[in-house]
């Protein structure tokens, strides 16, 4: 197990690389989710808000 | 016909179809990304033998290549975005390109990083002004300089049409990356995969570097799609919201 981490003795160039590449496809995921969820949800208040606003006036 | 971007366009005004065209196709690209990532990650570290000259640190090439091939392929794509906005005025062209932006700078920022890892045991130093190296910085101050453009002007109408311009000029970057290692002496290696003729990698690298590449692209599009569908949203909103004050 220890001479597969030591990775040849690259273990300290090939796991920060594989460690930020999976960094930064986690936040990616996370980031973009997110802002679609809130914009999402934001889009759905304003809308229902506006259709109470036309039955308001309709009625 | 005058070209009013500034009115919102009817695809966007009502982008019903697209959104449950996205919203069908999400999880399918989505699970297929996450696929392709695991079986790529599995067998560049378990699976893929040393190299003869370089060792376990090939390891590196599977996360350090895609996301370098990855750095192009987005400009590449916000490029022809940018022109199909400028030409021919496609609503959807603007927001594909802004959009594809900021994902392409963390490829870009993710090749740079991983490459200087890569660099340190093989050239002996994490960084060198070499034309590949600084080609490849000048594509990410670039990206920095596209985003910003999108928030130093207020009406989207008018960055859209500055980015625009200011992403085709930039493309001029992307044959002088790709060519540079032929161009000028560099410590950087030639293409063993994009080049004129067969591939020059053993198969042994080459099927876990295509799964690692296939599944960075795929995670892209599952992205871009995510961000296209966000600013569809906001702009909808946006519309939304203006009408309310000006009516």
């Amino acid at each position: 197990m220890m001479h597969y981490l030591d990775m040849g003795g690259f273990a300290a160039f090939i796991w920060p690389s594989y460690a930020l590449s999976v960094l930064a496809i986690t936040t990616l995921t996370v980031w973009v989710l997110r802002a679609d969820r809130r914009a999402h949800d934001m889009l759905k208040r304003i809308e229902q808000g506006e259709n109470r606003n036309r039955q308001a006036v309709s009625l | 016909m005058k070209n009013d971007r500034s009115r919102p366009a009817p695809s966007l005004a009502n982008p019903k179809r697209f959104l449950e065209i996205v919203h069908v196709i999400l999880p399918w690209v989505g699970t297929l990304a996450g696929l392709l990532l695991l079986g790529g990650f599995y067998w560049a570290l378990f699976e893929v033998p040393p190299d003869y000259q370089q060792g376990e640190s090939v390891r590196i090439m599977f996360v350090h290549v895609p996301a370098a091939w990855m750095s192009l392929f987005v400009y590449g794509l916000i490029a022809v975005s940018s022109f199909v906005g400028l030409v021919f005025a496609h609503p959807l062209a603007d927001v594909a390109a802004k959009t594809a932006a900021p994902l392409g700078a963390v490829f870009t920022a993710l090749a740079l990083v991983t490459g200087s890892l890569w660099g340190k045991p093989m050239w002996g130093a994490y960084w060198v002004w070499d034309a590949r190296l600084t080609s490849e910085l000048i594509l990410l101050l670039i990206y920095f300089g596209y985003i910003a453009l999108w928030y130093a002007i207020e009406d989207p109408a008018r960055a859209g049409r500055v980015a625009a311009v200011f992403a085709l000029v930039g493309a001029v970057d992307l044959p002088i990356i790709h060519f540079s290692v032929n161009w000028w002496h560099s410590l950087h290696q030639p293409a063993s995969v994009l080049r004129m003729g067969a591939p020059t990698m053993s198969a042994a690298y080459l099927w876990p570097l295509g799964i690692m590449a296939l599944g960075y692209t795929v995670f892209f599009i599952w992205l871009w799609l995510l961000r296209i569908r966000t600013e569809v949203r906001k702009r909808r909103l946006r519309s939304i919201l203006l009408q309310g004050s000006t009516g």
